[in-house]
């Protein structure tokens, strides 16, 4: 009995050393992660472990139709796998040359600080706690907002006339601070059911265990076209009206890793400011325009400075389009989905979207 | 040259020279451990250490049995996941000992329909899986109850939907101070009565009814107190208002799927332990208890159960211990326990490290524990040799 109690203690000693040591026993490997050098070098580990692998790791959500799922083929299609695709074409010459890795709304952020995954284009928005701990948000590929969605039949327009509903939230979430917030100000008796999987979430609310469900309007939207057996049935309205950027991030500690893949969704922006799309760009090869020549490296310069070579850009846009084309295609008037392109908009049309200059 | 290898040899060196290799490179082992996370955290730029747990959570837990707001710290909310977990995992154990009894009993009786229902039974929860098992519970219970604006409601205040179950909570208006301080008096007044008539009828050999004269005293106690203060009682019953039932008490769909789904799936286990507990106590035991001319229930409970709880109390520990670390099962069907509050943690600080140590630690302090008190209450009714 003595004997046990004290190999207890000893072994709670071990465990509590590992805790100051801010350790963990689940420490693996960097798959393309910086494995050693210098302390948040700029010299990049990871362009070089692609190009060994020969395939770009992304994280993918476990299904959301629009940003990133497979469909019936198994092929990945969505915003956010495009957005990793774009990578791919530029760094490896080709957009299949990746591998998605689904992961949970908790797990997203542990795996790309672990090295499991190069690059986390998720439906994931830009919070500080988020960027502070380990991980370098690129640009945001979408503005979105907080939504919530309810059966029409319910006569609900606005989150104050929610009071006293039950609302599914997804944990590892923003939405879950939105609610507290939503709580704090207009509806104080908002009931939360929360659950761990997107599945689960919105079965609940289907289920009707939820009058309302809760989470990024993209989301909402992508969730109503697959799910709902009558899309007319159900109505979106903005929670709070806050934005949510959805920015894919890369792992701190790789500038130049963190340039690539920033720029690679750049080049999407610029080809629509350019007005250059996946059906004229051969024709556009041969413009005379400065701007044009320097931004498909007919007139080289930009690919050396981010260690690529010069057709990167040719091949994104080749391969994929440009953003409004991308759009369109995946969450767009192309899609199931249907959404607006309202605040996506290129900076020109009245949207945020700011293509920066390729020179 | 020949005291070397006479020492090499010797069986003790060898023994003390291989623990101490085995001790070095565990030593050495975790040390790498530590240092290469450190290093690897450090390099990423991950800020390790548990300061974060004072900071304000601001995410909701839907039910709790100790009261929490979003403002709490998240230190607070892994206490309120603690307390939930610990709730759950009591009432579960308490409830899966009682029917596994059950179980047990209805598995030995020689009627067929009887043993075979409880052979059905135990066969059907221990051969499937305990997640499918509680996806499958809630899933009735959300998806098989009524909407709530159809509420199955059998007597007024009482309310059955897929949001579910409500009933009458009792409230008693008044200065509540004099009555509890009777009651609790009464309690342990009554408790000592008993202990005292017990050992005084050991003692003596007569039946003595100190413990019942002690129960009618109080009662009558607390009846006078109830009137001298003059408190009410009235009944707050649900509604079903807008959306939601307010008002009453509620059980929610996410408790019930949960514990239902631990107890009859841990019922089924406990249930063979005892069985095979009885059976253990040698059929002699039985057949003097009959010659003595004892009845077949105080045969059980007076003879055989205190010899089969020696061979069912160490493997009760391990289901004990089980109940408790199933309960983490609960993020499944969005009860919020110890792992869910720890999961949402980790999502919003990114402390995946610190979030699952104190998970462990909580998880390894609530093992020992149980396996310490159900140690004592073994050596406490072990055979005494005299």
């Amino acid at each position: 009995m003595r004997g046990m109690v004290k190999r207890l203690l000893a072994g709670m000693c071990l465990l509590a050393l590992t805790a100051c040591g801010q350790t963990a026993a689940e420490k693996k490997p960097a798959a393309g992660g910086p494995v050693s050098g210098p302390v948040g070098g700029a010299v990049g580990g990871t362009l070089k472990a692609v190009r060994d692998r020969g395939y770009v790791s992304c994280g993918a959500s476990t299904g959301t139709v629009g940003f990133g799922a497979p469909d019936s083929r198994g092929y990945w299609r969505g915003l956010d796998v495009e957005t990793c695709r774009a990578v791919a074409a530029a760094v490896l010459g080709d957009k299949d040359k990746v591998r998605f890795v689904p992961l949970t709304g908790q797990q997203r952020l542990t795996a790309l600080q672990s090295g499991e995954i190069d690059i986390l284009p998720r439906t994931t928005t830009w919070t500080l706690s988020r960027d502070a701990n380990g991980v370098n948000f690129t640009l945001p590929n979408y503005y979105d907002y907080d939504g919530i969605m309810v059966r029409k039949d319910r006569g609900v327009t606005s989150s104050r006339e929610l009071d006293g509903a039950s609302v599914c939230v997804q944990t590892g979430s923003t939405t879950e601070v939105t609610f507290t917030n939503l709580v704090a100000s207009v509806a104080p008796n908002l009931k939360a059911v929360i659950f761990d999987s997107t599945q689960a979430t919105r079965q609940a609310f289907f289920s009707g265990r939820c009058d309302a469900l809760i989470t990024d309007a993209s989301g909402l939207a992508s969730v109503r076209a697959t799910m709902a057996s009558n899309p007319d049935d159900f109505i979106i309205f903005p929670a709070d009206g806050k934005l949510s950027p959805l920015t894919p991030a890369v792992r701190h500690g790789d500038d130049q890793w963190f340039d690539i893949v920033k720029w690679s969704f750049q080049a999407l922006l610029m080809a629509e400011e350019l007005r250059i799309t996946q059906a004229n760009i051969d024709e556009m090869r041969k413009s005379q325009d400065p701007t044009i020549r320097r931004f498909l490296g007919v007139e080289p310069g930009n690919g050396v400075a981010l260690g690529l070579d010069e057709e990167w850009t040719y091949r994104i846009v080749k391969q994929l389009g440009n953003y409004g084309e991308m759009f369109d295609r995946n969450v767009g008037a192309g899609s199931p989905l249907k959404l607006d392109r309202g605040l996506n908009r290129l900076f020109r049309d009245g949207g945020l979207m700011v293509p920066m200059a390729f020179n | 040259m020949t005291s070397l290898s006479t020492l090499l040899n010797d069986t003790r060196t060898r023994q003390i020279g291989l623990q101490a290799l085995m001790l070095a490179a565990a030593i050495g082992g975790i040390g790498w451990l530590v240092l290469n996370t450190a290093g690897n955290l450090d390099e990423r730029g991950i800020t390790g250490g548990f300061g974060f747990l004072e900071r304000a959570a601001r995410f909701p837990i839907a039910e709790s049995i100790i009261h929490y707001r979003p403002t709490d710290s998240f230190g607070w909310a892994f206490l309120v996941g603690l307390g939930n977990t610990l709730f759950l995992a009591v009432t579960a154990a308490l409830t899966a000992t009682l029917l596994g009894l059950g179980v047990a009993l209805a598995r030995r009786s020689t009627h067929p329909l009887t043993s075979g229902a409880a052979t059905v039974y135990v066969e059907a929860m221990r051969n499937t899986p305990l997640v499918v098992q509680l996806l499958f519970w809630y899933a009735l219970l959300t998806l098989g109850l009524p909407n709530i604006h159809m509420a199955f409601t059998p007597i007024d205040g009482v309310i059955l939907a897929d949001r579910g179950l409500y009933l009458p909570r009792p409230v008693i208006a008044g200065d509540k101070g004099p009555f509890v301080a009777a009651l609790l008096l009464g309690l342990a007044a009554t408790a000592a009565a008993w202990r005292y008539g017990r050992i005084q009828r050991l003692r003596t050999g007569i039946p003595n009814h100190y413990g019942w004269i002690a129960v009618f005293s109080t009662l009558l106690l607390v009846g006078l107190v109830w009137i001298s203060s003059s408190l009410a009682l009235s009944l707050d019953r649900p509604v079903i208002g807008r959306f939601n039932a307010t008002g009453g008490m509620g059980l929610s769909p996410e408790f019930t799927a949960v514990f239902a789904g631990l107890l009859l799936y841990s019922a089924a286990f406990i249930g063979e332990i005892i069985r095979g507990g009885i059976d253990a106590v040698d059929k002699g035991q039985w057949e003097a208890g009959r010659a003595l001319g004892l009845e077949e229930g105080k045969i059980l409970r007076l003879i055989v159960i205190p010899q089969a709880l020696r061979v069912i109390i160490p493997p009760m520990t391990s289901q004990y211990i089980n109940i408790t670390k199933n309960t983490t099962l609960a993020l499944a069907v969005g009860y919020p326990d110890i792992a869910l509050v720890a999961a949402t943690t980790i999502n919003q600080t990114g402390q995946a490290v610190e979030g699952i140590l104190i998970l462990m630690l909580v998880f390894l302090t609530l093992s020992v524990t149980a396996s310490l008190f159900m140690n004592w209450y073994n050596r406490r009714i072990a055979l005494v040799t005299r």
